[in-house]
């Protein structure tokens, strides 16, 4: 039996109980994290949502919360529809190659129906609720028609496309819909499933 | 008489020999040597800490009677506002409270700032000071969720929206901090539990390391020369009075012109016509509508007028981070030899001259909508902003400054 100390064997020690101790330290924090996470009940309200659009005429706006954020479904008219190819040159991604969108909605209109445009009315930059401005010349001198957030000024067209040069990134978000009848939708879920709890934002 | 006195010594050593009463006080207070030169701008520290104290006070009355839910909330302070008895004037000192608060700790750093107290030795001191500065903007934010207006609402949606410009992970953070798919009723009850408890007792141990370093290294003074190297025989600074009475007296005499402005705000004008508290915020939280103008209270609208400077979300979200991170890294940005602006050069004089405008300016443009002359404006006065730190390497070594007095000057 020595008097000495070993050094070896006590850094040794020290390490394996840092790193124990620091993976038992990590394996605690899980729950405080996952506390910030959705609830059961939070993610039960976030069900998919049925919406009667058998009352809305063209041109007409209406806002249906889900999940605690406004869902759009707008009527278009053929003149609405026939600004969208014009305002190709202009958009960021007019092709909707962000992944912003149903494969179904992957097109021009960005919907499933034409006409009928379902959209999550929040702002890609900072979350604000953009205004829906049909009307010509309302937003700029040049302006065609379609959404404008007034917190930062991004404008987006009217199949909710964004524009160049504005503070926002991407497309505004279109749900995973799909039509019961021709004057009910389902909101939420679609053929393939239903909407995802982080795909969505 | 002698014998009381002898009492109470007796009682102080009993005290003393359990606990370092009597020593912590002398090295703390009246044994604490401050340099006798300290002018207007020393005060701002005391007053911070009486804001501080008084936003405590106040809080913990309103947590009594407020509730923290999205269905109870707006009216819960409507209550306090007229049911409760002078829920009104609590509730007012506390909102003004956060503004003095602001008032004061950008005063606090700016006399560091014109006197170079975060130059060696005292860089810690203006890191943790700097630290309370961030924290504060977290407590400040968090507490104007609170009564759950409309400003309240979509200011905490715009917040926590910075969160998706993170790549990859961005929406799954966005949907942790807010604990749903939107801001809701989950967010405000979480952010109600950090503005009471969590960042109030990180601000409380903070405050006290900021004093801890402050007393380890010796306060610093207008004319940004050390005190320490002339003492007297006892080993006292020559230019050094004690804290205690003669700083506690004149910060008494402070106390009480700030507490007579501080009320003159309280009683006569508390919205500050919409600058302490939002017109916006009197009409309660709707997650369907934006109101049609959003800015942040005045004290965030300089970083704020960065990030709608740059039309890009990621860049615009750097540029603004980056705003406020940058004034950590202040003291070993300075390469000047001296401390004080009273013996730097010209070039710093114009550079903080030009700091202080943009700073204003850019607080201005936070506050109002946007336009194509403003937002011009915005990123002159973000140039300006950043051309001063980032310049001052150059400008604090090429200038000459003027030679250091012996002594501090009266």
């Amino acid at each position: 039996m020595k008097d000495e100390i070993d050094q070896k064997r006590r850094c040794y020690l020290r390490r394996a109980t840092t790193l124990v101790g620091g993976i038992g330290l990590a394996a605690a924090s899980v729950p405080f994290f996952s506390y910030w996470m959705p609830s059961a009940d939070t993610e039960a309200a976030a069900a998919p949502l049925k919406i009667d659009i058998s009352s809305l005429k063209p041109r007409e706006q209406l806002t249906v919360p889900w999940r605690g954020m406004p869902v759009w479904v707008i009527s278009r008219d053929q003149a609405m529809l026939d600004t969208l190819p014009k305002l190709s040159p202009i958009l960021r991604d007019p092709l909707c190659e962000q992944d912003q969108q149903p494969k179904y909605c992957k097109n021009i209109h960005r919907s499933i129906k034409p006409q009928i445009f379902i959209a999550i009315g929040i702002c890609t930059h900072l979350g604000c609720v953009p205004t829906y401005r049909p009307d010509l010349a309302s937003v700029a001198p040049d302006w065609l028609g379609g959404f404008y957030c007034p917190c930062h000024g991004s404008k987006y067209d009217l199949a909710g496309r964004v524009f160049q040069n504005v503070p926002a990134p991407l497309n505004l978000k279109i749900p995973r819909h799909m039509y019961l009848s021709d004057t009910e939708i389902v909101v939420g879920e679609d053929h393939d499933g239903v909407q995802g709890a982080i795909s969505i934002s | 008489m002698s014998e009381h006195a002898s009492q109470k010594n007796r009682f102080m050593e009993w005290i003393d020999k359990r606990y370092p009463w009597t020593e912590f006080m002398r090295k703390h207070l009246s044994e604490y040597y401050a340099p006798k030169n300290f002018n207007f701008w020393y005060f701002f520290g005391s007053f911070s800490l009486l804001v501080f104290v008084m936003q405590i006070v106040t809080g913990i009355w309103l947590v009594m009677e407020y509730t923290p839910t999205a269905d109870g909330s707006f009216a819960s302070v409507q209550h306090i506002m007229r049911e409760v008895r002078y829920g009104w004037l609590l509730r007012f000192m506390h909102t003004t409270g956060a503004s003095a608060f602001f008032i004061v700790v950008y005063l606090h750093m700016y006399r560091g700032l014109i006197y170079g107290s975060y130059q060696k030795p005292r860089e810690l001191v203006w890191l943790i000071g700097m630290v309370i500065y961030f924290m504060l903007l977290i407590e400040a934010f968090t507490g104007y969720v609170l009564p759950w207006g409309q400003m309240s609402y979509w200011g905490a949606a715009v917040i926590t929206s910075f969160a998706s410009a993170v790549p990859y992970m961005g929406d799954l953070i966005l949907v942790w901090l807010r604990g749903g798919f939107s801001v809701s009723g989950v967010s405000l009850h979480r952010f109600f539990s950090l503005h009471v408890i969590a960042i109030p007792l990180v601000l409380a141990v903070l405050i006290f390391v900021h004093l801890v370093a402050l007393h380890h290294v010796g306060s610093n003074n207008p004319d940004g020369i050390d005190i320490k190297e002339k003492k007297n025989k006892e080993g006292i600074p020559l230019d050094g009075i004690p804290f205690h009475p003669y700083y506690t007296v004149k910060d008494l005499v402070g106390v009480v012109v700030f507490l007579f402005i501080f009320c003159l705000i309280v009683f006569f004008t508390p919205t500050m016509g919409g600058l302490f508290i939002e017109p916006d915020n009197f009409v309660v939280a709707n997650p369907m509508v934006t109101p049609p103008e959003i800015s942040p209270v005045w004290y965030m609208t300089p970083f704020y007028a960065m990030l709608r400077a740059i039309p890009n979300k990621f860049f615009g979200l750097v540029t603004m981070a980056a705003g406020v991170a940058i004034m950590f890294v202040l003291p070993w940005l300075d390469r000047s030899r001296v401390r004080s602006i009273r013996y730097k050069g010209s070039l710093s004089k114009i550079a903080i001259t030009i700091f202080v405008i943009c700073f204003i300016s850019l607080g201005y443009l936070g506050h109002e909508s946007v336009s194509t002359l403003r937002t011009i404006m915005a990123r002159v006065f973000t140039v300006g902003y950043f051309a001063f730190f980032l310049l001052m390497p150059f400008y604090t070594a090429m200038e000459k400054t003027k030679p250091l007095p012996e002594r501090v000057t009266e």
